[in-house]
This record gives C-alpha cells, sequence and structure tokens, in this order.
C-alpha cells in the first residue's frame, strides 16, 4: 500500500515537472528561432562556410587545436556563415577529413599542426579555390624556403619573444637564482617557448651581473628535459619533480596539459613555486592555477585564426604569412594577477621597458622563425 | 620429438611447466587444475563464436549508436523540452538526426548519392577499401595469433616497426623501381615478424606471458621510433626538427589500382594475398594444423608430437609478419608524404575487434575489415556534414566487442558453465534424463 502510493506521489511529481518543462513554441517561424540561437546570430546569414579539421589532438586539448577552434567558431558566428569541424584520431584521417570538408562545400579550411602540413598542402593543390589556414606551420615541406601551394596562409608565432619577456621576470623574481624548464617533445613550436625563456633569463644576467641558471633547458634539445609525450602523466610529474628538486623555483613547462603534473609535484614538493603558462592566461582558463601562476605566455591562435577567417568571410583574401609577435599582439605576456604584490614593482616596469625595447628592435631574440 | 622433450627437462628449473600448459602468472598448484581449461575455453567461444553473434552484435552496436545520436542531438533535446504537449517534435527530430547521421554515413562510406556520375559515386567505397586496407593485415596478425591460443595486442609495435623499417628504405635507399618495393616491403614485413617474434620466443623460452610482452613491446617501439623521428640521421627528415620523416621516393610508392582519383592502391591486393595465404595455411598446410592444434589443446597437441614451444614462436612470427605488412603499407601507400609516431593509427587494437568480429577466419577478417573500414570513412562525413562527433563510431566499434566477448568472459570470471562446453553438458543432461 505504501509502495503504491509513493509510486503515484512520484509519477503525480513527474507528470508535472516535465509538464513544466515547457509548452511547444507557437508556429513554425518561432520553432525555429526559439530554442538553440543565441543572441550571437546576426541579422542575415552569408553563403559562406568556415571549416576546421584537427590534428590528433582534439578539440578539448587545452591548447592549440582548442584555441583555433575558438577562434574560427567565433568567427563563423559573428559572420553568420555556415560552420563545419572534423576532429582526426591519426596522421591516417588527415586527408580523407580535409576531403570531407572539400566535398561539404566549404569555402575557408582551418588545419592545426604541423602534422597536417603534407596533407594541406596536397589539398589546397588539387583544389585552389578553397582558401586553407594553416595554423603553426608555414606549409614548407620541401625546406626551399617558400610555401608550397599559392592559396594557403600560414599563421606562425614567434613566441621566443614573448618567452623572453617571462624568463627576464622569472630571473628577476628568482630568490634561488635557479629556473627551471620542461617540455613535451622537442618540436619546434615547443623549444621555442624553453629557448626564448633562456635567452631572457641570460640577458637578465648581463644586464643585472647575476648569474641566474636555467634548469632543462641547454641551449639545443640535447640534454634538455622532455616528458615524451603531451599528456599529464607520472613520466611528466617526475620530470617536474627532478627539475624541482635542484632547488628551482620558477617552473615553465611547455606543452598542453602536462603544467598540472607540475603543479601535482609542486604541491609535492612543499616549497613555494611559481608556475608560468603557455598558450592561454592561465589564471583565467584554469582557476585552480590562480595561486601558483606568476604569468603566462600568450600565443594568440584564437584571436590569429579568428581574423583570418574573418577576413575571407567578408571577401578579403589574403594569403600573405602571418607571424605573430610582440608588435602585432599575436604573442604577448599576460598579467601579474595574484603575484603583483609579490613582484617588485620595477621589476615588471623593466619588462614593460623590455617589450618596447624588443618591439623596437634594440633587443633581438632568436627563433626558428626570424633565422 | 624426444629431443624436444629432453630440452624441456633441461630449462625445468627455470619454467617448471610446459610453455603450452599455461602462462606462469599461475604458480603451479596455486588454483584448481581446470583453471586454465576455463580461461581457454573462453577465449575460445570469444575468438570462434557464430555469425549470427558477430550480425547480431552488429545490428545492437548500431542501435546503440542511434540512441546516443539522438540523446547528444541539439534539436533532440529542445523539442523533448516541451515533449508531453507536442510529442510528435521530438521524434521527428529524432528521426532527422539519426538518420541524417546514417544517410551520411552511407554516403562517405558505400555510396556518395550526391554525385553527377558513378566515378564520383563509387569513391566512398574505395576509401573504405583504402582505410580496410590495414586492417585486413592487422586482423590477420591478431586471427592466427588467436586460433593458436595466443593473444597478440602488440600490433601497435609491429606496425611501428614495420612502418619504420619500410619507410627508412622507401626514403633513404637508391634502387629501381620494382625492386625498392619489394625491398622496402620485405624490410617492414621482416620488422614486424622480428618484433612479435621476440615475443614468441620469450614465451617459449621462459613461459612470460605474450599480453605482457606485446604490450610492453609496444611501448618499446614507441620510444624508440619517438627518438628515431627526433633524430637528425635517422628518421627525421633533413632541413627540419619536426618529428616527421621526409616524403617516400617516388620509385617505392604504391601505385593507385583504378586512378588517381581514387586511393586504393596495390596495399589492397596485397591484403587479399595475404587473406588467401592465411586461410590455405590455416586450413591446408602442416604448420597451420599444428597451430589450430596448439591453439584447442596444447597437452594434446604435445602429446601427438607437435613442438608446442616451436610453434610458439613460429605463429607470432607470421602473425607479426602480416601485422607488419599492414604498417608496410600505411607507409608506402596510404601516408607517403612522410610519417610520425602515431601512423599506427590505433590499427593494432582495432585489429583485436576485427579479428573477433571475423571470428578468426580469414574470409570473416576480411568483410569484418571492410566494416570497420567503412565505419572510418563514413565517421568522417557524418562529423563533416551532420556535426555527429567521432567518438560515436568509436562506441559502436567498443559495443561490438562488447557484446561478443561479455558473456564467455563473465561465464568465465564467475565459474558458470559455458553452455555447450561438453563435460558439464553431460554432467546437466544426465539428471533430466533421469528425470524424464
Amino acid at each position: 500500500m505504501k509502495k503504491t502510493m509513493r509510486a503515484a506521489v512520484l509519477a503525480t511529481a513527474a507528470a508535472l515537472v516535465l509538464a513544466a518543462c515547457g509548452a511547444a513554441p507557437e508556429d513554425e517561424n518561432e520553432a525555429t528561432t526559439e530554442p538553440g540561437a543565441d543572441e550571437t546570430t546576426p541579422a542575415e546569414t552569408i553563403d559562406y562556410k568556415a571549416c576546421i579539421v584537427s590534428d590528433a589532438g582534439g578539440f578539448d586539448d587545452k591548447s592549440f587545436n582548442q584555441l583555433s577552434y575558438e577562434g574560427t567558431k567565433k568567427a563563423a558566428d559573428e559572420l553568420g556563415a555556415q560552420f563545419a569541424e572534423v576532429q582526426s584520431d591519426s596522421e591516417t584521417d588527415f586527408q580523407p577529413n580535409i576531403d570531407s570538408l572539400v566535398a561539404e562545400g566549404c569555402n575557408t579550411i582551418v588545419t592545426v599542426g604541423f602534422a597536417l602540413s603534407a596533407a594541406t598542402v596536397e589539398a589546397a593543390t588539387a583544389n585552389p579555390d578553397i582558401e586553407f589556414v594553416l595554423i603553426d606551420d608555414a606549409a614548407d615541406n620541401d625546406f626551399n624556403g617558400e610555401k608550397d601551394a599559392e592559396n594557403i596562409k600560414p599563421l606562425l608565432y614567434d613566441t621566443a619573444q614573448a618567452a623572453f619577456l617571462a624568463g627576464y621576470l622569472a630571473a628577476g623574481y628568482s630568490e634561488s637564482g635557479k629556473v627551471g624548464t620542461f617540455g613535451g617533445q622537442p618540436y619546434p613550436t615547443v623549444t621555442i617557448f624553453m629557448d626564448g625563456f633562456k635567452q631572457g633569463v641570460d640577458y637578465y644576467n648581463e644586464v643585472k651581473g647575476t648569474s641566474v641558471s636555467v634548469i632543462g633547458w641547454t641551449g639545443s634539445d640535447e640534454g634538455s628535459s622532455f616528458t615524451g609525450g603531451f599528456e599529464a602523466n607520472d613520466t611528466a610529474k617526475n620530470t617536474a619533480a627532478a627539475i624541482i628538486d635542484q632547488g628551482v623555483d620558477v617552473l615553465l613547462p611547455v606543452g598542453g596539459p602536462i603544467y598540472q603534473s607540475a603543479m601535482d609535484a609542486i604541491a609535492d614538493s612543499g616549497r613555494e613555486i611559481a608556475l608560468i603558462g603557455v598558450d592561454a592566461d592561465f589564471y583565467e582558463t584554469d582557476p585552480s592555477t590562480q595561486d601558483l601562476v606568476l604569468t603566462s605566455i600568450l600565443k594568440k591562435m584564437d584571436v590569429s585564426a579568428y581574423d583570418a577567417v574573418m577576413a575571407a568571410g567578408q571577401g578579403d583574401v589574403d594569403y600573405e604569412a602571418y607571424v605573430g609577435t610582440l608588435e602585432n599582439g599575436g604573442v604577448g605576456i599576460a598579467p601579474l594577477h595574484n603575484f603583483e604584490g609579490k613582484v617588485d614593482a620595477a621589476l615588471w616596469a623593466e619588462v614593460e621597458a623590455l617589450q618596447e625595447q624588443i618591439i623596437a628592435g634594440e633587443v633581438e631574440v632568436t627563433s626558428y622563425l626570424n633565422q | 620429438m624426444s629431443v624436444d622433450d629432453s630440452q624441456l627437462g633441461g630449462t625445468s628449473v627455470a619454467a617448471p611447466q610446459h610453455v603450452g600448459d599455461e602462462p606462469p602468472v599461475r604458480p603451479a598448484g596455486t588454483k584448481a587444475p581446470d583453471d586454465g581449461d576455463r580461461w581457454r575455453e573462453a577465449l575460445r567461444r570469444v575468438t570462434s563464436g557464430g555469425w549470427a553473434v558477430s550480425l547480431g552484435a552488429v545490428v545492437l552496436a548500431v542501435l546503440a549508436g542511434s540512441v546516443m545520436i539522438a540523446v547528444t542531438d541539439k534539436g533532440v533535446q529542445d523539442a523533448s523540452g516541451y515533449f508531453f504537449s507536442r510529442p510528435q517534435d521530438t521524434f521527428s527530430a529524432i528521426g532527422s538526426a539519426v538518420g541524417g547521421a546514417y544517410a551520411a554515413l552511407f554516403r562517405g562510406a558505400v555510396w556518395d548519392f550526391r554525385a553527377d556520375d558513378f566515378a564520383g559515386g563509387i569513391k566512398p567505397f574505395m576509401s573504405s577499401l583504402n582505410f580496410a586496407t590495414p586492417l585486413i593485415g592487422a586482423g590477420l596478425g591478431v586471427a592466427l595469433a588467436f586460433r593458436a591460443g595466443l593473444f597478440n595486442i602488440g600490433g601497435r609495435g609491429q606496425m611501428l616497426v614495420a612502418a619504420a623499417a619500410a619507410g627508412w628504405v622507401g626514403f633513404g635507399v637508391d634502387l629501381p623501381i620494382v625492386l625498392h618495393l619489394v625491398v622496402a616491403m620485405t624490410a617492414g614485413i621482416a620488422a614486424g615478424a622480428i618484433w612479435s617474434g621476440i615475443a614468441g620466443l620469450l614465451k617459449a623460452a621462459t613461459g612470460a606471458h605474450e599480453v605482457i610482452t606485446t604490450i610492453m613491446l609496444n611501448y618499446v617501439a614507441f620510444y624508440l621510433i619517438s627518438y628515431m623521428l627526433a633524430t637528425p640521421g635517422l628518421l627525421q627528415a633533413p632541413g627540419s626538427s619536426n618529428p616527421k620523416t621526409p616524403p617516400m621516393a617516388d620509385t617505392v610508392i604504391m601505385p593507385r589500382l583504378l586512378g588517381a582519383q581514387y586511393k586504393l592502391n596495390l596495399g589492397f591486393v596485397f591484403a587479399l594475398v595475404a587473406v588467401v595465404l592465411v586461410w590455405w595455411l590455416l586450413n591446408r598446410s602442416r604448420l597451420g594444423f599444428a597451430f589450430r592444434a596448439v591453439g584447442e589443446n596444447p597437452d594434446a597437441a604435445r602429446v601427438a608430437g607437435i613442438d608446442v614451444r616451436r610453434t610458439t614462436v613460429s605463429v607470432m612470427l607470421v602473425a607479426g609478419g602480416l601485422i607488419g605488412l599492414a604498417g608496410t603499407t600505411q607507409v608506402l601507400g596510404t601516408v607517403t608524404t612522410g610519417f610520425s609516431s602515431d601512423i599506427d593509427a590505433g590499427i593494432g587494437f582495432d585489429a583485436i575487434t576485427v579479428a573477433l568480429l571475423g571470428r578468426s577466419t580469414p574470409f570473416g577478417v576480411l568483410a569484418a575489415a571492410i566494416l570497420f573500414g567503412a565505419f572510418k570513412a563514413g565517421g568522417s562525413v557524418m562529423q563533416a556534414s551532420e556535426n555527429v562527433p567521432i567518438e560515436i563510431v568509436l562506441v559502436i566499434q567498443s559495443l561490438i566487442v562488447l557484446f561478443i566477448a561479455a558473456p564467455p568472459l563473465v561465464r568465465a570470471v564467475f565459474h558458470l558453465p559455458q553452455p555447450g562446453a561438453r563435460p558439464k553438458k553431460r554432467a546437466r543432461r544426465q539428471p533430466k534424463e533421469v528425470a524424464a
């Protein structure tokens, strides 16, 4: 008896809840606008389709796939353009995935990462009417210094400039006189951070006559610290711990989510060690880092992907290679946030002055992009 | 065979049991003597069930996939918000989501009904066959090991070393046109065979279980290839610092079978040849008979005079060679612009599913590989045109394995009788007859 009562009450409640879920939209016109459509819907839609294909990392990698995706999607939404995305699981998917997007009638196809370079060149050669935007690679697979197909717009980032500032800041902030860095794998797009960071530290030593040392990056791949992958796993944590054990008090992990392992290692060490973020401002994208993050080295792929797609959607296609620098704001250094009180105001002023000097060409930062 | 027995006696300190008996993870005498039989019976059932089970598993998995497509679809979610005031909206939204997704899958995998002519229409099917090519080779390798009672999950490592060897010959060695392909393929197949043979040898010599050793060898291969890709002069393209090889030489690239517009290449023919060879090996040759005998019952096989240890090594060599063929066609046929360390594309593991679905028979593997190739080719179009996440395809594939493998494994875990198992059957029937 009790059971029946309970069931009856539950059923009534459920019916009420479901009934309250909403009335059907009144007519067809409303039905198409009410659900799904947001305030971003523009007044009119245009006949343009923006598409994006990821590398094996997927669009939720909290790194370049995700940022590129966000920029492309935002541009497509604002343009009122159609949008399609395809995620790759491995390198054998790249070409078929690009082909699927070509068959779907995309006008612009954004391909993310150097791994897609060869497939992008092939598809661009076969489809000269489609614009390809290749992120993080120059599309130069025969290494003759020129891109291999006309209709590719490469987006590159000279992050060494921003990392230089972070290195200078870290050297000034460090009390132990040792700062550390480690990377995922020795890709140029990874080591450019580590190398710029070291150049910044060395510059600080030169100016101030100090001898702050960098652990984990020797100036070349040889003898430097890498986790061998881009996963937040035990290997990454052990790599971080090995660097922490050498007495560093600033740590720069380069490569997607491996900073999470670095945070674990910092917590285990029980010492006060500042973290430097990469790609996005960690303070904003991952609130769990807020107590640790000194600053972040910004690589604004979302902004440049957005700009490239917006331009293309407005019929303003150009295939000029884009190189993000401090000058054009494609790379940069994030605010100090919680560390404002801990960093000497004079040091931060020096960093800001240094930024102007780099833009003016008075201080030179080298990387594989400007050799 | 008496020579062999005395050898076994000689090594009995290190390996107290015969290799074929059961892996040494189970110390002798700690468990019931029929424990090994129980698991072997489960593996046998998982890998050699009936065709109806395979078909049923695919149908159920596709149905479950439909539910997921419907549940994750935005239109369905919106319409179900007012389900009680207008239920037909929800049903039509479900219909259009699921229908659209599978139509796109079909369009990407079998026949492009949007194309103007036959040549364009058949393109997706050619793409499916191209995706199936490495799955056939790798599936055969896993299936062959299954038939001999061995669980080869080292497909990833075997494909990687095969790709590296074939690729290195492909871009690093200068040879005339046909010879180059022959040498590169031989190198790839041999590398795969050797990598797998290491696991076979370890099992034969020390009793180390092949599941453990092949998994370990996967990691060894991956890090080895990663190192070689990052080291100038080994696999890394000169002038580049990306971990990627140079493109293959023109003399070594497998020609496309039906013209440049279809990706299908000579590798598919080699895969078909492998299917026939494995069929002949298993059903017509003495070696294949030994493989199957060891798989069915290693004790009986040894009593019958079959050298179980040598057979173990041979099985792993042949299986690795077949998987090596898959790695070879990847770099010489599919991705000829240079490869990196995920050239295996998860095929080493997909091959296990393919072998299960194909009931470990060569032609079954062929059919299952084509089905999976179609999923792969269609998944891309489904994603591009209907915005259905690619993971749905992965879920369908995983459910297929679950539906096929789960029942016998659950019975083995909980000591339940396998239906139709010979000893149990008799034991159960007898009282029934008495009662009747």
